[in-house]
C-alpha cells in the first residue's frame, strides 16, 4: 500500500468519532433541542410572572455555584449515568430496555441486604474492600439477571421486551414494597418507613471528599461510561451486539447466535441499571429506601435518547439532568419559581430529541439519510 | 410520423453532490415503446420521478400533446394521463384487484333522497349519510379493461394471492383505469420470470396498438432490442444516443450505456474438475409454514466446478441455499462439505467448513448497511486474527485489509469509512464478493449474484467467479437469469417444485430445452 493513502483516511478514534457525529448534526441537534426548551421553558417562566433570565441564572447557581453545588450535582448525574448507559446500550442491541426502574430497585434491595445481614449469617465482619465488592457485585448480577428474562423471552418465544420490561417492572417494584414494609424492614422502634436497616460500615463506598457527598461512586460511573464505548466500539462482542441491533438477518449470516447475543444483550444492560441502584444504597444513602429512586430508571430513557445512545452523550446528558435536579432548589429559593418548571424542561427536551424533525426545520438542519433505529417494529 | 405525446426539453435536476439530470431531452410518440436504458444511477429514474412527478427538475419543462405543462405532484401527471408502474409494487395485498384499482380514486354513491336534514336525523339516518363504495361498477370497469388489452385479470381475486407477474397487470390496469395514455414501466422485468416477461411483452404491444404510449425503463439488452421502438441511452446524467434497434446490437447498446467496450460473452477455459467439495444427499426442507419446498435433492459439486442452478424464482432454491449455509434448519438429509458433516449446522460451523456465500438478498442479509464498509469486509470473520486479537478489534489491521480489498476488487468509494448504504447496488455487492471470495474458501455459494446489477458490475462479478473456480474452488451458483447460468455454469441442474429434475453438462443444454424443464417438462429417460 502506497504511504500516501495512509495518511489521508485516519481510522476513527474516539475523538475524531466524536467530530464526525458533531458535523453530521447528530449532536446538533440535541444541543438545539435543549437550546429550543429553555427558551420554551423561559417563556412558560415569563406567563408564570417570572424572570426567565433570573430562574436561569438561579439554576445555574445552584447546580454551579459553589463546590458543593458541584458535588451535589455530581451526586444527582450518578445514578443518571448509569441507567442512561443501560437504556443506551440496549438501544445499540435493537432493543427497549423500558425495566431500569425495576432492575436499579431489586438490585438497591439485594445489596442493602449484603450490607446489612450478611455480616451476621456469616457471623464474621468482612473486610472493606471485599464488602463493597460484594455488595455491589451481586447487586449488579440481580439486575443483570432480572433484565435476562425478558431478554430471554424475547429471543426464544418472540414476546416483545418492551411489554415484558414493563411487567418485570411492577413485579420488581411490589416485590420491593413487600420486602421494605415487611422481612426487610428495619426493626429500630422509632421506625415508621418502609427501609432497610443502615448498611455495615464496611460496605460502605468512601466519599471522594471529606465534608461533600459525592463519592466513588461518581468515579466509578465515568469508568464504567469508558467502558462500555470500549466494550461496544473495541470488542467482538461489543460488533456482535451492534450488529444484531442494526441488522439482525445480517449478524445471523455472519455465524453470530442471535439468541445469545439478544439475552446477553439484555443482561448487561440489567447489569448497569443495577449499579444504579447498587451505588446509591451503598455510597449515598447507605440503606435502601422505598421511594427512594425518583423514576432514575424512566429519565434514564429521556437520556439515552438525548446523548443519542453514545457513552459520552449519556453521561453530558446526565450531567444536564443532574444539574437541573439540583439547582431547581436554588431556583425556586430565589425566584419563587416553583421546581415544576424544570419537569416541564426536560420533558421538552425530550420532546425535541423524539421528534428531531421539529428542530430540523426551525433551525434549517438537513435530515440524515439513514435514520437511527433504535429498536424495531413490535414483529420483532 | 406520428405525433409526439410527450416531450421532455433540457431536464436538468441536481442532488447534493450529483448531477443527476444533465439537460436531458427525451421525446415520446404515439403508440410507441421507448426504451430508456442505462446503468443504475444513470439516471432514468430520476427522470421519469420528475415527468411523473414525484420530483420537481431544477430546469427544463415537459411539453404534453404540445402543451407546455406544470406537473408538480403525481396526482397531476394523473390528470395529464401519465401512469407509471413501479418496480416494487404499490399494492395492498390483503385487498382484492377491486379495491386496489379504486384505490385514490374511489367512486362513491349516497342516496341523498333518503337522507333527512341533519338535526331530524336519527342513528341509522347518521349510518346511511356515510359514502358507500361503488364496488360492482369498478369490477365491470375492471374486467372491461382487462378482456380489452388481454391482461385476463380476476377483479375479486386478493393480490396477495396472485404471482408477481399478475400483480404487476394489476399495476397497469390501475393506470389504465385513471385513463393513462402514457405509461411509464420502471424496470418491470425485474421480477418476472422468463415466461412472464413473454407474457408482458406482449401486452405491451398489445397496448401500445391501441394508443397507449409506453416508456419502458430497464437495463437489459435483449429486452429492449426485443421489444422497444426506439431506444435511449443514458449515462451518467446525460443522454447519450438515441437508437432504433433494427440498426443497433447488443455490443454497440453496452458500449453506449457503459462507455467503454464491455465483455458480454464470459471468456472463460475448459473446467478441470477435481474430488466433491460439496455432497447433498436427499435433503428435505420446509418452509415456513412447515411445507415441504425442496424434496429429496441430491447433486455434488467438484473442486474447480461450477454448477447451476436452473429453475424460475420460487422452486426451492432459496431455501435450498439457507439449509446449505445453516440459515435454515433441514428435515432431513446429509451435507458434507469438504468431508465435514455440516447438516443442519449454525453458519459459522458452515462457514469455517470453507464456505463463501453471496447471498441472494445483498441488503437484508450480505451487508449491515448502516455500517462503514470496513466492518461490513469483517462482518463474517470479526473474531477471527487478523481482524481481532483475543476479544479486542485490531481496527488498524481491518482498515489495512479493507484498504487493499478496495483496490484489488475495484469497489468506488472515496474511503473505507464511507457507510456502506452509500454506495451503488454494484459497489454494494463487490463489497460482498470482496469478503467472500478473500478468505480461503472450499466452496463458493453464489445466489443471484449479479441481480439488480449494472453491466460494468457483472463483468466484473462473473470473471471473479470464474477465477474461483480456476483455482480450484467448486462453485454453486443460483440464478434467475438463464443467459447467467448458461454462460457460467460447467453442469447445469433444474431445480422444479424442490426437486432436480435433471442435471446436463452446460456443454449440451440449451436455452429452450432448460426452459421446458424449468415450467416442469420432464426429460426423457435421463
Amino acid at each position: 500500500m502506497p504511504e500516501t493513502e495512509e495518511k489521508k483516511t485516519k481510522p476513527q478514534s474516539f475523538l475524531s468519532g466524536v467530530l464526525q457525529e458533531a458535523v453530521s448534526g447528530s449532536v446538533l441537534v440535541p444541543l438545539l433541542a435543549i437550546l429550543t426548551a429553555m427558551i420554551l421553558g423561559g417563556v412558560v417562566i415569563a406567563m408564570a410572572g417570572g424572570n426567565p433570565f433570573a430562574a436561569y441564572l438561579g439554576l445555574a447557581e445552584g447546580a454551579f455555584g459553589s463546590a458543593k453545588a458541584w458535588s451535589e450535582t455530581a451526586v444527582w448525574a450518578t445514578p443518571y449515568i448509569f441507567a442512561g448507559l443501560a437504556v443506551a446500550l440496549a438501544f445499540k442491541g435493537g432493543l427497549f430496555n423500558i425495566g431500569a426502574e425495576g432492575q436499579l430497585a431489586l438490585g438497591a434491595v439485594v445489596s442493602a441486604w449484603i450490607g446489612y445481614a450478611l455480616p451476621d449469617i456469616l457471623g464474621i465482619s468482612l473486610p472493606p474492600v471485599i464488602h463493597v465488592l460484594l455488595a455491589v457485585g451481586i447487586g449488579m448480577l440481580t439486575g443483570a439477571f432480572w433484565a435476562a428474562i425478558p431478554g430471554w423471552l424475547k429471543a426464544y418465544t418472540g414476546g416483545h421486551e418492551v411489554i415484558n420490561t414493563i411487567m418485570m417492572n411492577y413485579i420488581a417494584l411490589n416485590m420491593t414494597s413487600f420486602l421494605l414494609n415487611g422481612p426487610m424492614k428495619d426493626p429500630s422502634p422509632t421506625n415508621v418507613i418502609a427501609r432497610t436497616p443502615l448498611i455495615a460500615e464496611s460496605a460502605r463506598m468512601p466519599v471522594l471528599f471529606e465534608g461533600y457527598r459525592v463519592h466513588w461512586g461518581f468515579v466509578l460511573a465515568l469508568v464504567i461510561a469508558f467502558l462500555t464505548w470500549w466494550l461496544l466500539q473495541k470488542t467482538t462482542l461489543g460488533f456482535e451486539i451492534r450488529t444484531v441491533g442494526a441488522n439482525p438477518d445480517a449478524a445471523k449470516y455472519a455465524g453470530i447466535n442471535v439468541k445469545r447475543i439478544i439475552i446477553l444483550t439484555m443482561a448487561l444492560s440489567g447489569m448497569l441499571a443495577g449499579m444504579a441502584g447498587t451505588v446509591e444504597v451503598t455510597a449515598l444513602n447507605y440503606r435502601h429506601e422505598l421511594g427512594f429512586s425518583v423514576g432514575y430508571g424512566f429519565d434514564a430513557i429521556a437520556i439515552a435518547l438525548l446523548g443519542k445512545t453514545h457513552p459520552l452523550g449519556v453521561v453530558l446528558a446526565s450531567i444536564l439532568f443532574a444539574a437541573m435536579r439540583n439547582g431547581a432548589t436554588r431556583m425556586q429559593f430565589l425566584t419563587q419559581i416553583p421546581v415544576d418548571v424544570i419537569s416541564v424542561i426536560q420533558a421538552l427536551i425530550l420532546l425535541f430529541v423524539a421528534a428531531d424533525a421539529i428542530v430540523r426545520y426551525i433551525y434549517r438542519i438537513r435530515a440524515p439519510e439513514e435514520h437511527l433505529t433504535l429498536t424495531r417494529g413490535w414483529g420483532g | 410520423m406520428t405525433a409526439t405525446v410527450l416531450q421532455a426539453k433540457g431536464i436538468t435536476k441536481e442532488f447534493p453532490g450529483v448531477l443527476a439530470n444533465d439537460h436531458v431531452d427525451f421525446d415520446l410518440r404515439e403508440g410507441e415503446i421507448h426504451a430508456l436504458l442505462g446503468e443504475n444511477g444513470a439516471g432514468k429514474s430520476t427522470l421519469m420521478n420528475i415527468i411523473y412527478g414525484l420530483y420537481n427538475q431544477d430546469e427544463g419543462e415537459i411539453i404534453i400533446n404540445g402543451q407546455p405543462s406544470n406537473i408538480t405532484t403525481p396526482n397531476d401527471a394523473i390528470e395529464y394521463g401519465i401512469g407509471m408502474v413501479h418496480q416494487h409494487f404499490m399494492l395492498i395485498p390483503v385487498f382484492r384487484v377491486t379495491e386496489n384499482i379504486m384505490l385514490g380514486a374511489e367512486t362513491l354513491h349516497r342516496d341523498k333522497n333518503r337522507t333527512p336534514p341533519f338535526w331530524k336525523r336519527g342513528i341509522f339516518e347518521w349510518v346511511r349519510q356515510l359514502d358507500f363504495l361503488e364496488r360492482r361498477a369498478v369490477t365491470k370497469k375492471v374486467s372491461e379493461l382487462s378482456h380489452q388489452y388481454g391482461l385476463d385479470i380476476d377483479p375479486d381475486a386478493i393480490v396477495g394471492d396472485l404471482p408477481v407477474g399478475v400483480q404487476q397487470r394489476v399495476e397497469i390496469i390501475k393506470a389504465l383505469y385513471r385513463n393513462a395514455k402514457i405509461l411509464i414501466l420502471d424496470e418491470p422485468s425485474a421480477v418476472l420470470t422468463p415466461q412472464e416477461v413473454e407474457d408482458l411483452f406482449r401486452i405491451m404491444r398489445e397496448l401500445t396498438s391501441r394508443g397507449v404510449s409506453i416508456i419502458f425503463i430497464t437495463h437489459k439488452l435483449k429486452e429492449v432490442l426485443a421489444v422497444a421502438d426506439r431506444i435511449t441511452v443514458m449515462r451518467a446524467g446525460k443522454v447519450v444516443d438515441t437508437v432504433i434497434p433494427e440498426e443497433s446490437n447488443e455490443q454497440k447498446l453496452a458500449s453506449l450505456m457503459v462507455g467503454r467496450d464491455v465483455l458480454l460473452k464470459v471468456d472463460k477455459k475448459t473446467a478441470h474438475p477435481k474430488g466433491d467439495v460439496l455432497t447433498v444427499s436427499d435433503l428435505r426442507v420446509v418452509d415456513h409454514r412447515k411445507l415441504d419446498v425442496v424434496r429429496g435433492v441430491s447433486f455434488n459439486v467438484r473442486r474447480g466446478e461450477i454448477l447451476g442452478i436452473a429453475g424460475v424464482q420460487g422452486n426451492g432454491q432459496t431455501e435450498l441455499i439457507e439449509a446449505l449455509t445453516g440459515l435454515r434448519p433441514t428435515r432431513s438429509g446429509k451435507v458434507i462439505l469438504a468431508g465435514k458433516d455440516v447438516t443442519g449446522k449454525p453458519p459459522r460451523v458452515v462457514t469455517e467448513a470453507g464456505l463463501g456465500h453471496i447471498p441472494e438478498d445483498r441488503q437484508r442479509h450480505g451487508l449491515v448497511l448502516s455500517y462503514p464498509i470496513t466492518d461490513n469486509i469483517m462482518l463474517c470473520t470479526y473474531y477471527l486474527p487478523p481482524f481481532a486479537k483475543g476479544f479486542t478489534i485490531q481496527q488498524k489491521a481491518v482498515d489495512e485489509v479493507t484498504r487493499q480489498l478496495i483496490k484489488a476488487f475495484d469497489v468506488r468509494t472515496p474511503s473505507p469509512f464511507v457507510i456502506t448504504s452509500k454506495l451503488s447496488g454494484g459497489n454494494q455487492q463487490k463489497v460482498i464478493v470482496a469478503r467472500e471470495l478473500s478468505r480461503p474458501v472450499n466452496l463458493l455459494i453464489a445466489n443471484q449474484p449479479t441481480r439488480g446489477l449494472d453491466v460494468g458490475s457483472i463483468e466484473y462479478i462473473h470473471k471473479e467467479i470464474i477465477a474461483m473456480r480456476d483455482r480450484g474452488v467448486g462453485v454453486l451458483l443460483v440464478s434467475a437469469e438463464l443467459d447467467e447460468i448458461l454462460s457460467l455454469s460447467d453442469r447445469i441442474a433444474v431445480i422444479y417444485r424442490g426437486e432436480i429434475v435433471t442435471t446436463v453438462d452446460a456443454k449440451d443444454a440449451t436455452r429452450e430445452q432448460l426452459g421446458l424443464w424449468m415450467a416442469g417438462a420432464k426429460p426423457e429417460s435421463a
